[in-house]
């Protein structure tokens, strides 16, 4: 009886399936938007593009904070990043970047974008020419990691013959895709907005700038190459001819030139009367900010927000218990200039070696270049309106020293019977994480507004990818290049000028030193060292492997500088004496500083990994690997 | 109950290795990076050399580190390898090989197997000896120029090493002195010292080694590393 029951059931399920028809089984799915459904809305197109514009690759960012300890610039303050002042040598496979499949859906975004018949034409040409300059960016990134990739500029297909040879392609010569990079931002620049309060999407400024800047790249890779021709390969993968040098520098002047010449950005200059601070500002003021040309947005409460802040804060200042881990090195903050247009390392020890005394420990930072104090905090200086604690304890009369290993630490001082603090609420105390390791953080992009520095608030400052005054230095470089010193020492002046330097660099003043040096400064903490360094061919230089004291040369581009140093403040407790309460000085090594860094001729280009190597043998190694 | 079920688990775990597991590799190809059958002296893992087994279905290198005092050592499998140095890798150009007429040489290994490969270093530090004394060591050499012809390189510089342990190199060294190639006065009885630093915790002995730098080749030339007490 069951079993008739059972069977009845089976028969009257198949019956009625079948007897549906077609539409059942063709319904539209409400989880995902299908191809037709996203190409005939913009705003649809927009949220495609825009997951396009957020893997947009660099190295060096405000969300990637330990990327900028590599190398001379900065001490890791954070217990699981010492390493990295610990390694010998860079790994071949360090930056190293092949993301082609990012590239695959940039290709079939441009493919569908062309297909498309339902957008208006405008919105088409826009998103169009946003999507290959995004493309163009990526070639560029590749190029600047890798030399010459494979050029591919459609969606590759495969056609399951169990045959994959056709969509095997060779790396391209490194001239290739910079000539690639540099003619699509020339044929996309007139599609793009002429707008310069657009700021997170692509416009004819962005084009411009990043034509100048590819350009460049490629002309000091043609030039200075020739000091490394080891670094080459025969198919033209790595290396560009130096014949072709000056081409490339006429071409990034030029595009430098346009821009300036569209007069829709200029210098921030909100603060004039206090320099340090405007330089400051000119990272986090997001309000009718004509500098910033391209960047990466944030907002509070959206899910998309940064943490810089809660990462760097001094720790005396913090809004939760951490911050600090960022702290620029003495290498980096001596390079900065006197206001008088020369270089002087810091004057604190007299001719015969004895300390000299301060009665403020900003004493010694004063009369430089207003860049420093906008991009360090220095000890005795400000933040969120709080003075910050950074000093190493107290020097007593017969040379000893008093300090703690905690953050503030009390103790009794000779000749006193109550405890009292003789270290800084910031350290610097060797070893102890996210003190001051070095006497000083970073300033550069940290947050003023109360509630950054918090967990639960994070901070909605945004990363500046492009600015002007990268433009203007390197229309300065590409001038100077060129021959044309007069012109460069101009475009150099206007950013000196806003870095509060009042007397005027002339032709003769520009050397390849003064180039290499004011880019440092003006661009320190914004992933341009390594790209520099490279492109110059003076990483394997400076950053050469040998443990030598600090240059007392910081205005010279060849100085070595693979150890970071600090400088630490004391106070002074000699009661009775003069120099009681006053401060001192003393340079330091980080005791986590332990081996030189060391830049190898194989790590000018990334490794490109075995696997990629193996699955298309016509992609050839880089050199010296 | 329990009891059989966890013995028996064991039991699994004490076999399950054996199943799917074969043999290390056991044999042993060693040797020298050599000049007429003088090893030359490199920096500690930055000297590879690639063996490639042609026939396996992906494609790649074995690459086996050269030690400081130009020797190698690395386990295989029993097979047939080309051996190859590349054009950018140590002080030296390789010989072409009389039986493949290129760079490639091959390998046949069949058991353990030590091979010297001769190679053509552009000089060669010659009759290196260390002193000690007095808080210095001194170092006197010659330096012959092997490579003569067409392609023959300048030195860059030469350097006089000392370090605390037997890793002696530009990232290893407690002091150092360097010779620039153009202050080079001559080739014959270079003499070189340096004062050795206050060593933490204090040991009577350094190691030291002469370091040749040609130009526009990234690896320098050493001599044998020798322990001076001073």
């Amino acid at each position: 009886m069951k079993k008739i029951h059972y069977v009845s059931f089976l028969v009257l399920m198949w019956v009625g399936w079948s007897c549906n028809d077609q539409k059942f089984l063709d319904k539209d799915p409400t989880n995902i938007l299908t191809n037709d459904k996203v190409w005939q809305s913009p705003n649809l197109v927009l949220t495609v593009l825009v997951d396009l514009y957020d893997r947009y690759p660099e190295v060096q960012s405000t969300e990637k904070w330990v990327e900028y300890a590599n190398f001379d610039e900065a001490f890791a303050s954070s217990a699981g990043e010492y390493y990295r002042h610990k390694n010998q040598e860079y790994n071949y496979d360090w930056w190293n970047y092949w993301d082609y499949g990012y590239l695959r859906e940039m290709n079939l975004f441009i493919q569908k974008c062309t297909e498309a018949t339902q957008l208006d034409e405008a919105s088409k040409k826009r998103f169009l020419a946003e999507a290959r300059y995004l493309r163009a960016s990526f070639y560029f990134e590749e190029v600047k990691r890798m030399g010459g990739v494979p050029l591919i500029l459609e969606p590759l297909q495969y056609d399951f013959s169990g045959d994959p040879t056709y969509l095997q392609y060779a790396r391209a010569k490194e001239s290739e895709i910079y000539d690639f990079v540099i003619a699509e931002m020339e044929a996309i620049k007139n599609d793009l907005p002429s707008d310069p309060n657009t700021k997170s999407r692509a416009t004819k400024g962005l084009a411009l700038a990043t034509e100048a800047r590819a350009a460049l790249y490629a002309g000091s890779i043609a030039k200075y190459g020739v000091n490394t021709p080891q670094v080459t390969l025969p198919g033209g993968e790595v290396g560009i001819e130096a014949s072709k040098a000056t081409a490339y520098f006429q071409q990034s002047l030029k595009a430098s030139e346009e821009l300036i010449a569209l007069g829709q950005y200029a210098l921030y200059l909100k603060k004039p009367t206090d320099l340090s601070d405007n330089f400051a500002s000119l990272f986090t003021d997001k309000s009718n900010n004509a500098e910033a040309i391209f960047v990466k947005d944030f907002k509070l409460k959206s899910g998309k927000t940064t943490d810089w802040t809660i990462i760097n804060q001094p720790r005396s200042v913090a809004e939760e218990q951490q911050g600090g881990r960022l702290n620029p090195s003495l290498n980096l903050v001596q390079s900065f200039e006197k206001l008088d247009n020369t270089f002087a390392t810091y004057a604190y020890t007299d001719a015969s070696g004895a300390n000299r005394y301060f009665s403020n420990p900003l004493e010694l930072f004063a009369g430089r270049d207003a860049r420093l104090a906008g991009t360090v905090i220095l000890p005795g200086s400000q933040f969120k309106g709080k003075t910050v604690d950074i000093w190493a304890g107290y020097q007593l009369a017969n040379n000893t020293v008093v300090s703690g290993d905690n953050f503030g630490a009390r103790k009794v001082l000779p000749g006193k019977t109550t405890e009292e603090q003789v270290v800084g609420f910031d350290g610097p105390i060797d070893g102890l994480e996210f003190s001051a390791q070095t006497g000083f953080y970073v300033r550069k992009y940290q947050d003023p507004t109360v509630g950054s520095g918090q967990l639960g608030t994070r901070s909605e400052v945004w990363w500046i990818r492009y600015r002007y005054a990268e433009v203007l230095l390197n229309a300065a470089e590409a001038a100077f290049e060129l021959g044309q010193n007069a012109k460069a020492a101009g475009y150099m002046n206007q950013v000196r000028k806003r870095a509060g330097f009042t007397k005027d660099l002339v032709a003769a003043d520009l050397t390849f030193d003064r180039i290499v040096h004011e880019r440092k400064v003006e661009l320190a903490f914004e992933n341009h060292i390594l790209f520099d360094m490279k492109r110059w061919r003076l990483a394997h230089v400076v950053w050469n492997g040998n443990a030598t004291d600090l240059t007392t040369q910081p205005g010279v581009a060849t100085e070595t500088s693979t150890r970071i140093f600090g400088l630490w403040p004391y106070k002074v407790y000699a009661p009775g004496t003069d120099q009681n309460g006053k401060w001192i000085f003393k340079k330091i090594i980080p005791s986590n500083v332990t081996n030189p860094h060391r830049f190898r001729l194989g790590n000018y280009y990334s490794l490109i990994n075995e696997e990629i190597r193996s699955n298309n043998p016509k992609i050839v190694k880089n050199p010296n690997q | 109950m329990k009891k059989y079920l966890i013995l028996l688990l064991m039991g699994g775990l004490v076999t399950a290795c054996k199943l799917d597991n074969y043999d290390p590799p056991a044999s042993e190809l060693s040797g020298r990076i050599v000049y007429k059958g003088e090893p030359i002296g490199v920096e500690y893992n930055n000297v590879t050399f690639e063996l490639w087994e042609p026939g396996w279905g992906k494609k790649g290198s074995i690459n086996v580190n050269v030690d400081q005092d130009g020797s190698y050592a690395t386990k295989l499998f029993n097979g047939d390898y080309k051996l190859i140095i590349p054009s950018y890798q140590g002080p030296f150009k390789s010989i072409p090989n009389a039986e493949t007429k290129s760079d490639t040489i091959p390998v046949q290994l069949r058991g353990s197997r030590t091979m010297d490969i001769e190679v053509i270093p552009y000089y060669m530090i010659r009759n290196a000896t260390f002193s000690g004394g007095e808080k210095k060591v001194s170092a006197q050499f010659s330096i012959e120029k092997i490579i003569t012809d067409a392609s023959a390189k300048n030195i860059e510089e030469v350097a006089l090493y000392i370090s605390k342990t037997a890793f002696v190199d530009v990232r290893t060294n407690i002091a150092s002195q360097v010779i620039k190639g153009a202050d080079l006065k001559t080739m014959t009885g270079i003499q070189m010292q340096v004062t050795v630093p206050t060593i933490t915790p204090a040991q009577n002995f350094v190691f030291a080694r002469v370091k040749l730098k040609v130009s526009g080749v990234e690896d320098p030339i050493f001599s044998a590393i020798q322990k001076v007490t001073y």
